[in-house]
């Protein structure tokens, strides 16, 4: 209350504040990120629509790399852990992230699973996040790039309905390719031609888990990557108060 | 249906101002959200009326003002229409985001002693 004047009113004072309303995920994910860097290990979030074939992608992977990288995988799922049953049989260390109700995985989260998956001697660290194509793209997860699958099966026009999501991606796996002859509708020039109006600097790979087209190029992908996570130098930089397995 | 937990840390980050002057009562917050930052104004507003019950902004009206995407050329600064394929009609070189991606708590009007 006022009481200068007597007149009883409130004391109502504006405070700028221009805060980052999601800036303690994004110190999470610069924690996670650190953690990546000192380990020299290539973290990648893969998004995309439920069944647009990310599981499958990281099987095909695994198999491509067949021992040469060490790999393994945190796997985001609202109710289940079948995908990291998947990647697990596929030869990839996986654990679950189960989200409940959660539509997304954030920093949070993968720091959280990471002091259940035995990581640090790990090349590759695939963040499989929860099928959907809008709310993962706003949780920076500390990852090194982002690579979203768009299935051909899945339309032309997805780029232009989810902007966000593919303005988002290093690099777009345009999936089950081996699906296009049966889909006379699909051109693989027209869904280029809309990620050249979310993307501006459009990346990708048409690939097919199933006959291992575009596996080779993306295995290049992922080697080329390394070299942005070789310095090994983040552990100096950051403090923490755990240690993880 | 994220905005929920964008809710959540934007009524942590309130919280927090709250706390360290002493504010009794938020009266009215002021966000900036931009068309290209992934978050649903109307969805946001939603949640924020459902989050807000029984604390301290429980009469705190929300202001979301919507910042419009601008691309501009990353070579030559030229302005990239949107819409359009996002590299540059004048020297070819891919678009960036100018504005457009920020989640941003603007302003807080807040009762203090």
């Amino acid at each position: 209350m006022c009481d200068s004047c007597g007149c009883g009113d409130t004391n109502l004072v504006p405070i700028d504040v221009q805060q980052r309303i999601l800036s303690d995920n994004e110190r999470t994910a610069m924690h996670n990120r650190h953690h990546f860097l000192e380990r020299s290990l290539l973290a990648i979030n893969v998004m995309g629509s439920p069944g647009a074939g990310k599981t499958a992608v990281l099987e095909a992977t695994a198999k491509a790399l067949d021992g040469a990288r060490l790999i393994g995988a945190l796997a985001g799922d609202l109710a289940t852990d079948n995908d990291a049953q998947r990647l697990n049989a596929a030869g990839i260390r996986a654990e679950s992230i189960t989200t409940g109700s959660a539509c997304h995985l954030d920093a949070g989260m993968v720091h959280h699973a990471l002091h259940h998956l035995p990581w640090s001697d790990l090349d590759y660290l695939f963040i499989e996040n929860v099928g959907n194509l809008v709310c993962p793209a706003v949780y920076d997860l500390g990852q090194a790039a982002n690579v979203v699958l768009l299935a051909v099966t899945e339309g032309e026009d997805k780029p232009l309905k989810y902007p966000v999501m593919f303005h988002k991606a290093d690099l777009v796996l345009i999936s089950k390719i081996d699906l296009l002859p049966y889909l006379p509708d699909i051109s693989l020039d027209r869904i280029v031609e809309s990620l050249r109006r979310v993307m501006p600097d459009p990346k990708y790979i048409a690939v097919s888990a199933r006959t291992g087209q575009g596996i080779a190029e993306w295995m290049q992908w992922l080697r080329d990557q390394e070299a942005g996570v070789a310095s090994g130098d983040g552990h100096a930089s950051h403090h923490h108060d755990h240690t993880h397995v | 249906m994220h905005e929920y937990s964008i809710v959540q840390s934007l009524y942590d980050a309130v919280a927090a101002q709250a706390a360290a002057r002493g504010g009794k009562a938020v009266h009215a917050l002021r966000v900036r959200i931009g068309e290209m930052s992934g978050v649903d104004p109307g969805l946001l507003d939603t949640a924020w009326r459902t989050f807000r019950v029984r604390t301290i902004c429980e009469d705190a009206s929300l202001e979301v003002q919507i910042v419009a995407a601008e691309w501009q050329c990353s070579l030559c600064g030229a302005e990239v229409r949107r819409g359009g394929v996002l590299t540059c009609a004048a020297c070819g070189a891919p678009a960036k985001l100018k504005q457009g991606d920020e989640i941003l708590l603007d302003r807080i009007v807040m009762e203090v002693p």
